[in-house]
């Protein structure tokens, strides 16, 4: 019937083998594999397994932010407070590091490691939260509430230490709170565990986004809120939910950061919103929400680590590293566009 | 097909046809859009061009008015050939198109939108005085009381269209084309807008006319071209046609919308509306103390003219809207504090009224669309069920008989009919007690229109409950056991399958709105 000639316009998304749309499909992937390639050549210290494991325990930051911010997009929102979560996370580390002191009782309380690392996990959940209710109860733009919060959260983590550092977290044995550098130096199997909490991030997050009613939800709710919400999706609470476990994972991404430097400051984690927003955009997913994957966002997320590294191997200057960053994330929206621009049309 | 089908000149005469195509063919890759169409336009005349969704109406258009190039073909302009670069290009020729969603810019006046892009300058910068008067004069000539400085969001749908309208005509169009300009539109409006057409036409403009609504068409056009699968199928001026033609031509046989299923026993109240009040957002009520009831197999149609209140009393039932007064019972039990997804659970689903911004996400495929309101069907403890998923997707293209390459195209790949059937099969497959329907028909062709009639029929039967709302008169008809008329939010009548159009057009205020 009359049907006919739109069906036949119907791009195919399995099957054929078309060489400029595997190009354009896999963009993050051809660029890591270019710029390992390219760094390879003309530093014969990039190619080594230690220097691997050092630019993936980098990347782990990132990365950490990245997924957190991959679940945000998809949502159609952003999350410009992660760089703030994560340092007020250290902090919070960091101060309960040094043991709580309990006035009214006269005792310091010196929480175990796990406790720690527990209770920042809380304390990111609540700020993501806070993110969450401002935006789909209370209606406040994402990037304005964000923005807020991102202020706030900073500003609090300043406030706790006057500005200053913690600069020992290594706890003491008779406290029995030891460990805390685990997260940062230790490896299993010779991989360093920032790249393993990665790793072990991205498998749940991938999971949830394509096997869970839950990703479902999130996928629907970022493509069409008003039809996702007709079909009986809980649109409120996805969205609540998703800011919080962005929350959540820039607590993560503040221990190990905390954990690597062995020391806390305020002032950590400064652009890195951005980063991860870039990351995300070099995965190929779509800020308009609805489109993106936890792989894409995870070469983006080495795109971007790798070429910073490898700049600072082969001695460019930093300025240069900005320029470069700057050009990457550029052609990665160009390539966006072309990819969604011409998406499936009618005639 | 008809034993008369006068094909165009092939020299069009430039003293009647003003605009034509000959041979225009356009191609996306190895579809063909247009197939070699011929078409003219005919001086201080309305030409409309009937088909289906996917005929190739819009595309010819687009040709006409040069916003795409065709692949082969030529357009003649009063006698000579011509290629528009683009849609500036064609304007400069005194070519406009009025595209069905309205492009005009809702924060700005009147005023602004009409000169916007080509303001008048004066010594000190735009000359607004002038442009005002210039708004004022085409809005006289229009005989719409508008004035110049009202910001368009205020204005009511057919009257914004006016301002469309009136843009086109104050770059001194003579040819306007008009893409289904009165879907929007309540009688009273249409008729408005018909006054304007003839006015345009006797001043020598030439009119191109695409609509769905052939009836109106009819009583309009002084001549008819019909398009199917990107061939030119018809042609005949007004005097030698009539409906059954149309609809004969454009689908190549004769449909009939049918009249209600019968033949079996309907059930108990599966859906009871008691009292119910639903405000818009400064408290002023939409709904007033409405009551209806539908019983389990009974179709029931909500008739009424646009702002009547339809759209509000299905979206309260279905949990959008807030209510402030009322019951809604759902085989016997209160379902008011219930969520949407809740309500769905129990068997209340809602099929929106308009499909692209609250039926589908444009972002998933058409499986993961047609899963969606069904998602905890195939969920087992965290994760879906692959299988379970595409056993339920590949039912509901069954069922629901949407053309498509499967469960993985694009949902953007398919025509305005089987994206409705998408949402329509969305909502059936959450296996529904009661299913709620909001201008389902608007903007698909008469096929598909029949197959949406024979799956409420079908689920009529087998004891669903059917809530359809609708604007137009004849679908009541062929529908619904039961037809309710709603004016300004309250129930203003109600008739059996056996009432005359005119017995419910007079009870929806038509008769006084005019």
């Amino acid at each position: 019937m009359s049907d006919t000639t739109n069906t036949q316009t119907a791009k195919r998304s399995t099957g054929g083998f078309d060489i400029a749309r595997l190009l354009l499909e896999g963009r993050a992937f051809f660029a890591l594999i270019v710029i390992i390639a390219v760094f390879s050549y003309m530093s014969p210290n990039y190619f080594t397994t230690s220097n691997f494991l050092i630019m993936s325990s980098h990347v782990a930051i990132y990365g950490l932010l990245a997924i957190g911010m991959l679940l945000v997009i998809l949502n159609g929102g952003i999350d410009l407070s992660v760089g703030s979560i994560l340092a007020l996370a250290g902090v919070s580390a960091g101060a309960m590091m040094q043991g709580i002191e309990l006035q009214a009782l006269g005792v310091i309380l010196y929480p175990p490691v796990w406790a720690v690392v527990v209770l920042t996990c809380v304390l990111g959940a609540f700020v993501g939260a806070v993110n969450g209710v401002l935006i789909s109860i209370f209606k406040v733009p994402a990037f304005v509430a964000t923005l807020g919060v991102m202020y706030v959260a900073r500003g609090v983590a300043l406030l706790m230490t006057n500005g200053l550092t913690y600069n020992n977290l290594a706890g003491k044995a008779e406290f029995g709170n030891t460990g805390f550098n685990w997260l940062g130096f230790s490896r299993i199997a010779g991989i360093p565990i920032s790249v393993l909490v990665l790793a072990a991030a991205a498998i749940i997050a991938g999971l949830m986004l394509s096997r869970s009613a839950f990703g479902r939800w999130l996928y629907a709710s970022g493509g069409n809120e008003r039809a996702a919400e007709l079909s009986g999706v809980p649109t409120r609470r996805v969205k609540i939910a998703v800011y919080t476990l962005s929350g959540i994972l820039s607590a993560i991404a503040g221990l190990v950061l905390a954990s690597q430097l062995t020391s806390a400051g305020p002032t950590a984690g400064q652009t890195y919103e951005l980063t991860a927003i870039a990351a995300v955009v070099i995965g190929g997913a779509a800020l308009t929400g609805g489109r993106g994957t936890v792989r894409g966002t995870m070469l983006g997320a080495f795109v971007i680590g790798f070429l910073s590294d490898g700049l600072v191997i082969i001695g460019v200057s930093s300025y240069w590293q900005t320029v470069f960053t700057g050009a990457v994330i550029v052609l990665a929206v160009l390539m966006n566009s072309l990819q969604y621009g011409r998406g499936g049309r009618k005639v | 097909m008809s034993p008369q089908t006068p094909v165009p000149d092939t020299k069009p005469n430039p003293e009647q046809v003003v605009l034509a195509a000959r041979s225009v063919a356009k191609s996306y890759g190895n579809v063909h859009a247009l197939k070699g169409v011929n078409f003219d336009i005919h001086q201080g005349q309305v030409t409309t061009l009937f088909g289906e969704n996917g005929a190739g109406k819009s595309t010819l258009m687009k040709v006409l008015s040069g916003v795409i190039q065709p692949t082969s073909g030529e357009i003649i302009l009063d006698g000579q050939p011509v290629v528009f670069g683009n849609a500036a290009g064609a304007r400069d020729h005194g070519i406009s198109i009025i595209h069905q969603e309205l492009s005009l810019a809702p924060n700005l006046s009147v005023r602004d939108n009409i000169f916007m892009g080509r303001e008048l300058h004066g010594t000190a910068g735009v000359d607004f005085a002038e442009e005002e008067r210039q708004t004022r004069k085409l809005m006289e000539e229009l005989e719409e009381d508008i004035d110049p400085l009202t910001p368009v969001e205020d204005l009511r749908l057919g009257q914004q269209q006016i301002v469309e309208i009136a843009r086109a005509l104050s770059v001194n169009s003579r040819i306007l084309i008009m893409d289904e300009p009165t879907s929007a539109l309540s009688a009273s409006e249409v008729e408005v807008l018909f006054k304007v057409i003839r006015d345009l036409t006797a001043r020598g403009v030439s009119i191109v006319y695409i609509s769905h609504h052939l009836e109106e068409a009819l009583t309009i056009t002084d001549h008819a071209v019909v398009l199917r699968d990107g061939n030119m199928t018809a042609y005949a001026p007004r005097a030698e046609i009539d409906l059954e033609w149309i609809v004969r031509n454009m689908v190549g046989e004769n449909y009939d919308l049918g009249s209600p299923p019968g033949g079996y026993e309907m059930g108990e109240v599966a859906l009871s509306i008691r009292n119910l009040s639903v405000p818009d957002a400064s408290g002023v009520d939409l709904v007033r103390d409405l009551s209806l009831d539908v019983r389990a197999g009974e179709i029931v149609c909500v008739y009424g003219l646009m702002g009547a209140g339809r759209t509000e009393l299905l979206e309260a039932v279905a949990g959008r809207l807030a209510k402030t007064g009322g019951e809604i019972v759902l085989e016997g039990r209160e379902v008011s504090h219930l969520s949407i997804g809740e309500r769905i659970a129990r068997g209340l689903a809602l099929v929106p009224e308009d499909r692209q911004r609250d039926g589908l996400v444009q972002t998933m495929s058409v499986g993961q669309n047609l899963s969606l309101a069904s998602i905890r069907d195939f969920t087992k403890g965290l994760f879906t069920q692959h299988r379970a998923e595409k056993k339920l997707i590949q039912d509901s293209i069954r069922e629901v008989t949407v053309k498509t390459d499967g469960g993985d195209a694009s949902i953007g790949s398919l025509s305005g009919g089987n994206q409705q059937k998408v949402v329509i099969g969305k909502i059936l497959a959450t296996r529904p007690r009661v299913i709620m329907l909001d201008e389902p028909s608007r903007g698909i062709d008469i096929g598909a229109k029949a197959e949406v009639f024979r799956l409420l029929a079908e689920g009529a039967k087998q004891g669903l409950a059917v809530l359809y709302s609708t604007s137009e008169v004849g679908e009541c008809l062929s529908i619904a056991h039961r037809i309710i008329v709603m004016h300004k939010g309250r129930v203003s009548a109600v008739f059996d399958s056996n009432a005359s159009k005119e017995q419910i057009m007079a009870a929806s205020g038509e008769a006084e709105a005019a």
